[in-house]
C-alpha cells in the first residue's frame, strides 16, 4: 500500500499548505474477497437446502403413509399399539417410551451436569478447570455404541442385582436412560458452566463483600443470574436424548410397548427406525413408509424444543440489557 | 470452617474503626503494597488518595478481606477491627465481611428486584423476621441510601432497570441492610455524573453519623470536598510497590502538605 501513497519531500511546499501527498482512493476490484464471500454465502445456504431436502423427503413418504387405508391420522396418534404386522400404527408406544428414557436421562444428567458445572466455574483453581473441561469433552466424543455396550454389560446386571432379575428384564429402558444420562451430562456441564462463567464477576463480589458464602453466591446469585443458560443447555441435551439411538437400540429392546414402567422392554421412536430400516424392508410398502411418519414427528419434537431454547436465550438477553 | 464471631461487646477504646499496621500485600511474587500504617476514625471518612496503580484498590479490598478471593494475593502484617487481627488464622472471612460493608467501582446490582437486592444480606444472614419486618428493613435501607422517595412504588422493578446514579445508592443501600460497622468504598462515583456524584458524596455525610467509611479516589475535589482524613499513596520507582506519603486531616493533606510530592500531587503536577 505504501507506494500508493507518494509524498512531496520538498519541505517548501509543505510549509506553503500546498498538497503534499498524493493518496489514490479510487475503488479497486478485490476479485479474491468477492469470491471467498460468495463462497462462505454458499456454504450457509447449504445448511437450509439441507434441512429443507430432509422435510421434503419426510413429509413425502409420510404422505404416502398416510394416504393408505390402514391408517388415518387420528388413529396413528391415539392407537396405543404399534405392531405393523397386524396393521397397527399407534405412535404412542414409541413417543412414551422415547419420553420415558428422556425424563430418566434428565434426572441423571442435570443435577450431575449442574454440579460439575459449578465446579468448574465457581470452585475450581485455573489449573484444575484447563484439565477438566477438555476431559469432559471428550466423554461427549466416545461413540455411543460403547455407551450402549456399557448399559447392557454393566448397568443392566448392576440393576438386576439391585431390584431382582424377576423385576428387571434384561432389556429395560430404565438402563437406557441411565446411560443415556451420563451421555448426556458433558453437554450440560460444559454449556451451563459457559453460562456460569458469563455472570459478571462484580456480582460475585456483591454477594461475597454481603457476608455470603462460596456457596450462598452460587446458588442464589450465579446460578439464577444463568439460569436461562442452564435452561437452554438442558434442552439441547434434551433433544439429544430424543434423538439418541444407539444407547436405546442395544439396552431397552425390540418390542415396541406401552407401558410406565422402566424396568420392562420397549422401543423408542429413533431405536425403532434404526431396527426397521435396518432389516430388509420393501421399499415401498406402509412399514417402509411408517418409519418416515416417525421421523417427521421426531424431526418436529427437536425443532420444537430448539425454538423454545432459542426463545428462552432471547429473553435471557433481555433481562441483561 | 473455623468460626471465630466478632465479638459485640467489644467496647472501643481505639479512636479507629480500623487500624492497619506494617501491611505488606502480595499477589504472587510481586509486592503490590508496602510498610502500610494508618488509622481509619470512628464516624469518620477516609480517603484513599494517589495516582492509578500505587495500590488503594489492594489496601481497600484487604480491609475486609475481599483479597481471599484473588489466587495467588497475600497480606502480611496486621489490620485491627475491634481488637482483633483480621488476619489472625482463626478469624473467619466470611464473618469479617458481615461488619465490614463494601461499596464497589462499578455499580453491581443483583439481576433481582430492588426490593430482593436489598434483601439479600439479611436473607444469607440467616433472617429470621416477619415479612412486616423485611419491609421495614427494606424501607429502612433505602431511606438511609435517599433513594426510598424515587423508587418506593417499584420496588418489584429489576435492580438493572434504574439509572446508574440510582444504582450505585441502591448498592449502597443494599451494604446498610446488613448493618455493617464500616463502609468500604472504591471510586464508587467514577462512572456517575457530577449529579449523582454529588448526591452520593451528601449521602456519605449522612452515613458518617452511624458508620465509618473508607473511600477510594482518584478524584481530588471529592476527597478535598468529601473527607475527614486522606491517606496519600505513591508509588515507589525502585519497586513499584506502592507505599503511604504521608496523612492526616484532609485540610492539612490539602492546604499545606508536608511532603513535596503531596503538594505536587494534589496540585496535579504530576499523577
Ligand atoms: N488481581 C490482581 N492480580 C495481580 N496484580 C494486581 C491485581 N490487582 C492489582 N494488581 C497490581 O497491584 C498494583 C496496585 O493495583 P491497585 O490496587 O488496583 O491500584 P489502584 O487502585 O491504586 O489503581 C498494580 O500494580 C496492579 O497491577
Ligand atoms: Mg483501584
Amino acid at each position: 500500500m505504501a507506494d500508493q501513497i507518494r509524498v512531496n519531500s520538498d519541505p517548501r511546499a509543505a510549509l506553503a499548505g500546498a498538497s503534499v501527498k498524493q493518496i489514490d482512493l479510487r475503488k479497486r476490484p478485490r476479485i479474491g474477497e468477492t469470491i471467498i464471500q460468495t463462497i462462505l454465502y454458499a456454504c450457509g445456504f447449504i445448511s437450509i437446502f439441507t434441512t429443507i431436502g430432509i422435510v421434503y423427503v419426510l413429509g413425502q413418504e409420510s404422505l404416502r403413509f398416510f394416504a393408505s387405508d390402514e391408517v388415518s391420522l387420528v388413529e396413528f396418534f391415539t392407537n396405543t399399539v404399534w405392531q405393523p404386522v397386524i396393521g397397527e400404527f399407534g405412535i404412542l408406544p414409541l413417543v412414551n417410551s422415547t419420553m420415558m428414557v428422556t425424563i430418566i436421562a434428565l434426572l441423571v444428567a442435570i443435577p450431575l451436569g449442574l454440579a460439575m458445572a459449578i465446579y468448574m466455574a465457581e470452585y475450581a483453581s485455573e489449573r484444575v478447570r484447563a484439565f477438566l473441561k477438555p476431559v469432559i469433552e471428550l466423554l461427549a466424543g466416545i461413540p455411543t455404541v460403547v455407551y450402549g455396550f456399557f448399559a447392557l454389560t454393566f448397568v443392566t446386571p448392576w440393576l438386576r442385582e439391585i431390584f431382582g432379575r424377576d423385576v428387571v428384564q434384561i432389556y429395560n429402558v430404565m438402563s437406557a436412560g441411565l446411560v443415556v444420562g451420563i451421555l448426556i451430562t458433558p453437554i450440560i456441564a460444559t454449556l451451563s458452566e459457559d453460562a456460569l462463567s458469563a455472570v459478571p464477576s462484580g456480582l460475585r463480589q456483591a454477594s461475597l463483600g454481603l457476608g455470603a458464602t462460596k456457596w450462598e453466591t452460587a446458588i442464589r446469585v450465579v446460578v439464577p443470574a444463568a439460569f436461562s443458560g442452564i435452561v437452554a443447555a438442558s434442552i439441547v441435551a434434551m433433544s439429544r436424548a430424543i434423538g439418541e439411538t444407539m444407547v436405546v437400540a442395544l439396552a431397552a429392546g425390540a418390542s415396541p410397548q406401552f407401558t410406565f414402567n422402566p424396568f420392562l422392554p420397549a422401543e423408542t421412536m429413533t431405536g425403532h427406525i434404526a431396527r426397521i430400516s435396518g432389516g430388509d424392508l420393501s421399499y415401498q410398502t406402509i412399514d417402509y413408509n411408517s418409519i418416515f411418519a416417525i421421523g417427521l414427528v421426531l424431526f418436529f419434537m427437536t425443532l420444537t424444543l430448539n425454538i423454545v431454547s432459542r426463545m428462552i436465550v432471547r429473553r435471557f438477553r433481555e433481562v441483561y440489557e | 470452617m473455623a468460626m471465630k464471631a466478632i465479638d459485640p461487646q467489644y467496647t472501643a477504646d481505639s479512636k479507629y474503626a480500623l487500624e492497619v499496621r506494617n501491611v505488606d500485600i502480595y499477589y504472587s511474587a510481586f509486592r503490590a503494597v508496602k510498610n502500610c500504617s494508618f488509622g481509619m476514625e470512628r464516624n469518620k471518612i477516609t480517603a484513599l488518595i494517589g495516582p492509578s496503580g500505587c495500590g488503594k484498590s489492594t489496601v481497600l479490598r484487604s480491609l475486609n478481606r475481599m483479597n481471599d478471593l484473588i489466587a495467588g494475593a497475600r497480606t502480611e502484617g496486621e489490620v485491627l477491627y475491634r481488637g482483633q487481627n483480621l488476619y489472625d488464622p482463626d478469624i473467619d472471612a466470611v464473618q469479617v465481611r458481615r461488619s465490614i460493608g463494601m461499596v464497589f467501582q462499578k455499580a453491581n446490582p443483583f439481576p433481582k428486584s430492588i426490593y430482593d437486592n436489598i434483601a439479600y444480606g439479611p436473607r444469607v444472614n440467616g433472617w429470621k423476621g416477619s415479612k412486616a419486618e423485611m419491609d421495614e428493613l427494606v424501607e429502612r435501607a433505602l431511606r438511609g441510601a435517599v433513594l426510598w422517595d424515587e423508587v418506593k412504588d417499584d420496588l418489584k422493578k429489576s435492580g438493572l432497570a434504574i439509572s446508574g446514579g440510582q444504582q450505585q445508592r441502591l448498592c449502597i443501600a443494599r451494604a446498610l441492610a446488613v448493618e455493617p460497622e464500616v463502609i468500604l468504598m472504591d471510586e464508587p462515583c467514577s462512572a456517575l455524573d457530577p449529579i449523582s456524584t454529588l448526591k452520593i458524596e451528601e449521602l456519605m455525610f449522612e452515613l458518617r453519623q452511624r458508620y465509618s467509611i473508607v473511600i477510594v479516589t482518584h478524584n481530588m475535589q471529592q476527597a478535598a470536598r468529601a473527607s475527614d482524613n486522606t491517606v496519600f499513596f505513591l508509588m515507589d520507582k525502585e519497586d513499584r510497590a506502592g507505599q503511604i506519603v504521608e496523612y492526616g486531616p484532609t485540610e492539612q493533606i490539602f492546604q499545606s502538605p508536608k511532603d513535596e510530592r503531596t503538594e505536587q500531587y494534589i496540585s496535579g503536577r504530576f499523577g
